[in-house]
């Protein structure tokens, strides 16, 4: 009974992190290849929910089309993005461009339900709401979807970055811009790129959360857990994204289930970053991280 | 005006009164030169003395604040690096650039980056025209790896190869993009002896081989006067002097400018 309630725990905990790392693969792309610290891709993830949900519950669209019209929506605008507001930042400090997203952030904040309404709206997934039970363990669907595409996702984008050209390139341009240009790769066009996977990973991060937990602006709450996941799993790889989710739903989980009836409840909303503190202060650079030796 | 002897073969990159300013320190100032079609071609000076600016000016990183820079009679001076790599000029660092995580067959393929033209869309698509592509480039990525001697390191990272070995995947990447101006920084600083002549075979080999007009920085004197053409010597930003090897080291400028340090050969 224990062992049961332990193993469902962190069967459920895994399935939310590999919804996290949905999240958090958009943060790394930005950040890898740009150099820049995206504070609004929560908020990128919400937008593109409260689009979906909106057109679904508002005015009547079908799933599939308010995918469509999120997603173009979110491309477009993320290149609009890129060309408009960030690239002339190229070459200032980060700090400019982290403003910038945390701006861009609250802008989406307010926009959101200005547009489509404040109150919580789902977004209603062809499938079943009740739990699937497999012998003694329940499942959420959601849950499980979730978790599904997130694996769907990474595999394809990760088939896309390690052996395409234009992953190879794109691999290139986070590796250093200087040489990339040397190579006559087009680096703008890979920031262009990376914005862009960015909001289309950002759609599937809404779309999953979205109909998990209601579209609303708490949605964008989403954006704060990159950071444990990205400093536990590490910036580098694809894996270190997963790896860092899943530790980060499996906490979650566990202290849910073990420390909240002792304290009232609560405790999964802080427990990764006390963590992800302990992490930092034993080693800086992550738990997979390597230290680098700068010469001087 | 043409201040380089012998005007038999064609002028393969013209350098018109170009000058870089950093703030106030003035980088480079007014040079002007020549580099032949076909030469192995030398920039050589003390520390400080504005070659790897020169260097970057020609590879589009600077863009000179003054003067001009032609290759193969188009005006280059503000043009971007990237787009300077797709007319046709390929370089090297002086700190190994090499993109550390990558293997050495994809450091070369990316070099081959210039000559690729598959969009976003068709790469994911791994048949097709985009195969017979990748399988032509492949080819002769191949060729460049069996050309130095690289063969079994191929699917090697290329950031834990040796030193030397880093050096010559960063010449192989270069050569990928089949050049026809190829710059190299210090193509053979800190390397020890074996190293150095293995490297120099390799730039006159490609030099002669493949006709691919070279123009390199290098502190080791014995190997700039045995490779060379021409020397261009800088000093303070200026060029000092210009010529064969042997007219520049009769050059009392030269012997001026590198006074004080009686050793020539600088340890990199």
């Amino acid at each position: 009974m224990e062992l049961q309630f332990f193993i469902e725990l962190v069967t459920n905990g895994v399935l939310t992190g590999l919804m996290y790392a949905l999240v958090a693969v958009g943060f790394v792309l930005i950040y890898k290849s740009t150099d820049a610290i995206n504070f609004a891709q929560g908020e990128f993830c919400m937008f593109a929910a409260i689009i979906v949900a909106g057109f679904m519950n508002l005015y009547g669209f079908p799933l599939w089309a308010a995918i469509a019209v999120g997603l173009l929506f979110m491309l477009v605008f993320n290149w609009g993005l890129e060309r408009v507001v960030l690239r002339p930042m190229i070459g200032r400090p980060v700090v400019a461009i982290i403003m910038a997203t945390i701006g861009l952030a609250l802008i989406f904040r307010g926009l959101g339900p200005l547009v489509f309404g404040a109150e919580t709206q789902p977004i209603p997934l062809p499938i079943p709401d009740q739990p699937i039970i497999w012998g003694p363990f329940f499942v959420s669907p959601i849950d499980l979807l979730g978790g599904s595409i997130s694996i769907a996702f990474m595999a394809v984008f990760g088939w896309f970055f390690m052996k395409s050209r234009k992953g190879v390139a794109m691999r290139a341009v986070a590796d250093s811009h200087q040489v990339s240009m040397a190579m006559g790769i087009n680096v703008e066009r890979y920031f262009v790129l990376a914005w862009m996977l960015a909001g289309f990973v950002a759609l599937l991060g809404g779309l999953v959360w979205g109909s998990a937990i209601g579209v609303d602006t708490q949605l964008a709450q989403l954006g704060l857990k990159v950071f444990p996941v990205v400093i536990l799993g590490g910036l580098d790889s694809i894996v270190g994204v997963i790896v860092g989710g899943i530790i980060v739903g499996v906490i979650e989980a566990l202290s849910a289930g073990y420390v909240d009836p002792y304290v009232g409840g609560g405790t999964k909303d802080f427990t990764p970053y006390v963590l992800m503190i302990i992490v930092l202060m034993i080693r800086p650079y992550g738990i997979f991280g390597k230290p680098t030796i700068e010469r001087i | 005006m043409s201040d380089t002897a012998g005007s038999g073969g064609s002028v393969k990159l013209k350098i018109r009164g170009a000058a870089k300013n950093f703030g106030g320190v003035r980088a480079v100032a007014n040079v002007t030169a020549d580099i032949q079609e076909g030469e192995v071609f030398a920039i050589i000076g003390p520390n400080g003395a504005g070659k790897t600016t020169m260097l970057n000016m020609i590879s589009g990183f600077y863009h000179p604040d003054e003067g001009n820079i032609l290759f193969e009679d188009h005006d280059i001076s503000n043009v971007g690096p990237s787009k300077i790599a797709a007319l046709g000029i390929a370089r090297t660092f002086q700190n190994i650039a090499l993109f550390r995580g990558m293997t050495v067959l994809e450091n070369m393929m990316l070099g081959r980056h210039v000559l690729m033209k598959t969009g976003v869309l068709a790469s994911f698509v791994y048949w097709g025209p985009a195969q017979r592509e990748e399988v032509r480039h492949r080819e002769r990525v191949e060729e460049i790896i069996d050309f130095l001697n690289l063969t079994d390191l191929r699917k090697a990272p290329a950031g834990a190869l040796a030193y030397g070995l880093q050096k010559r995947v960063e010449l192989g990447r270069a050569l990928a993009a089949e050049p026809r101006l190829l710059l190299l920084d210090e193509p053979m600083a800190g390397m020890n002896q074996e190293e150095k002549e293995d490297m120099v075979r390799y730039v006159l080999d490609v030099n002669q081989e493949w006709g691919t007009t070279i123009a390199l920085i290098e502190h080791d004197m014995g190997v700039v006067m045995d490779i060379s053409d021409h020397v261009m010597v800088m000093d303070m930003g200026e060029k000092i002097s210009q010529g064969t090897p042997d007219e520049v080291r009769a050059d009392p400028k030269v012997i001026e400018a590198y006074l004080g340090s009686t050793d020539h050969k600088e340890v990199a």
